[in-house]
């Protein structure tokens, strides 16, 4: 489903990506583990074109991404969840959800905002998927934080896409909402045969939801293989101090909590 | 515990050293010259002021009472300065939806486009509304008309840069989530900007029309239409009590669509959250 072979990015002086290797297989449930600033958020965005790559391959459900013409094409295909779910505030739940179907349908009949039958039980079912389907009428800014992103989550599968990217989904959400979240993805990538790529802080989400990991550090794949065969010292690597730069504390979040991980796999 | 006999200090800002005190000390001088030249162009002189004031009250006496027996003859033209306000307002707010996708620098990706749309409003809007309608008389002729015209004008120029404006400061992460499901720009605007700006533009156009509805009173000096034509002539004809009845039927009207305007957007404020 995804192939990247040596993607390069840089921002100015700053290079991003340095050369990352990754595969995909159709309905795989992959999640990028890193720290902020090793390219996670630079690598997902470069696979729908949001960011443009310099360099490498990046093949996507037989697409090349990267010298992309059709950037509409690549997009129908590929839906991104954002970390601070980016929806609009004024707008229905539901009208938020059908917005995921804005790249397939006639743009003159939803400028005038009809759209067929089809697609609103569509959008009805998206909601029913991660539970807010009560919810379809209500303005999403009075909806919470975490049903928010629930309703980016159910824009992104009204798409209908072989691939979803999920940058950070859950940062902003507190650990018990950030579960129903990822369990409402995963199912819902189980179910319709999705892959998933899922950028995430957390080792121990990783470990619970993933089939596969994937361990980016200062822009290359340090790690890669199953939640089980992730010991101590591949998450050290992952989240390796860097000599010059390293403040007190400042390192990813969970590689310094030995105790969460205190007797798994080492 | 209390000290009362503590003194007091200032908090202010204070300048440093001697040369904060120098600059400060030129530039009050500055501003004390600058000042002093203002008034001198400007002729000002509160003397005569105090003098002229028996004439003010004199000028006033011969206005109050107002004369309310040519109330059935301004009905018409009251009515007709609404009616200029209405289209005034509406066909400037059709050009300016457009024309403010163009100057909003978070939509615009050409800087060419952007400066010159942003250019062009600000040349429409600093044209007085009078100077315009007196173009347009000479162009289609007296009435109310030209008076429509002259307000579209201008005011597509005010609402184009107010609804730029309001573009310019909306939530760009929706936009780029519909981006990124493959919307089309159309579809962006349609879904992502106008549901962000839609209470800030309909603030503005109310609040232009209450502007049309002032400014369409006064566009009758040049003859095109609606009450500007009654208090003209009753000015010229020196009859006074009947320009005090036309200031106070334009006052009304005024109070009246600010008390309506703000009914309105309060509405919407509120059905804008939960």
């Amino acid at each position: 489903m995804i192939r990247i072979r040596q993607l390069t990015k840089r921002y100015g002086d700053n290079a991003v990506l340095r050369g990352v290797d990754l595969d995909a297989a159709p309905g795989e449930f992959v999640v990028v583990l890193g720290e902020s600033g090793a390219g996670k958020s630079t690598l997902l965005r470069c696979v729908n074109r949001l960011a443009v790559a310099d360099g490498g391959e990046l093949e996507v459900g037989g697409m090349d991404a990267v010298r992309c013409m059709d950037t509409r094409a690549l997009r129908q295909r590929v839906a991104m969840i954002f970390q601070h779910h980016n929806v609009v505030p004024r707008l229905s739940a539901l009208k938020n959800v059908l917005t995921g179907r804005l790249g397939a349908v006639s743009t003159l009949a939803s400028v005038m905002h009809f759209f067929s039958r089809a697609d609103i039980e569509l959008a009805h079912e998206c909601l029913g998927r991660v539970g807010l389907a009560h919810k379809a009428h209500e303005r999403t800014d009075s909806l919470s934080g975490g049903q928010m992103q629930r309703v980016g989550i159910a824009r992104a599968l009204a798409q209908q896409p072989r691939l979803i990217l999920a940058d950070e989904p859950v940062a902003s959400l507190d650990p018990q909402t950030s579960r129903k979240v990822l369990q409402y993805l995963h199912d819902a990538s189980r179910d319709l045969g999705i892959t998933v790529l899922c950028n995430l802080h957390q080792v121990d989400y990783a470990r619970e939801f993933a089939d596969r990991i994937v361990g980016l550090s200062q822009g290359r794949v340090v790690f890669d293989g199953a939640p089980q065969a992730m010991g101590q010292d591949d998450i050290d690597r992952i989240y390796m101090p860097q000599p010059a730069f390293q403040m007190k504390g400042a390192a990813g979040p969970i590689a310094p909590s030995m105790p969460l991980m205190a007797g798994t796999g080492k | 515990m209390k000290h009362p006999s503590t003194p007091y200090t200032w908090t202010g800002p204070r300048p440093e050293g001697r040369r904060g005190w120098f600059n400060l000390l030129v530039g009050a001088c500055i501003l004390g010259w600058a000042l002093q030249w203002s008034a001198d162009g400007a002729q000002l002189s509160w003397s005569e002021l105090a003098a002229g004031l028996p004439q003010i009250v004199d000028f006033l006496s011969r206005t109050l009472p107002p004369d309310m027996h040519i109330l059935s003859r301004l009905v018409a033209p009251a009515l007709e300065t609404v009616q200029i306000a209405v289209w005034g307002t509406l066909l400037g707010v059709l050009p300016a939806i457009p024309l403010s996708f163009l100057a909003a620098r978070n939509l615009q990706s050409n800087r060419w486009v952007y400066q010159g749309t942003r250019q062009a409003l600000n040349v429409v809007r600093s044209i007085n509304e009078l100077i315009l309608a007196l173009v347009f008389v000479s162009a289609v002729g007296l009435g109310p008309f030209p008076g429509v015209l002259a307000l579209a004008l201008h005011g597509a120029g005010m609402l184009g840069k107010f609804f730029a404006d309001a573009i310019e400061e909306i939530d760009q992460g929706p936009l780029e989530a519909l981006r990124a499901t493959g919307a089309r720009p159309l579809q962006v605007i349609v879904f992502g900007v106008l549901p962000q700006v839609l209470t800030a533009w309909i603030a503005v156009v109310l609040y232009r029309f209450e502007v049309n509805l002032r400014s369409a009173t006064v566009l009758g000096m040049v003859g095109a239409g609606g009450l500007g034509f009654e208090l003209v002539s009753s000015l010229k004809l020196f009859r006074y009590p009947e320009t005090a009845t036309c200031i106070i039927i334009i006052t009304v009207m005024v109070i009246v669509a600010d008390t309506l305007s703000s009914q309105l957007r309060h509405r919407i404020q509120r059905s804008g959250r939960h």
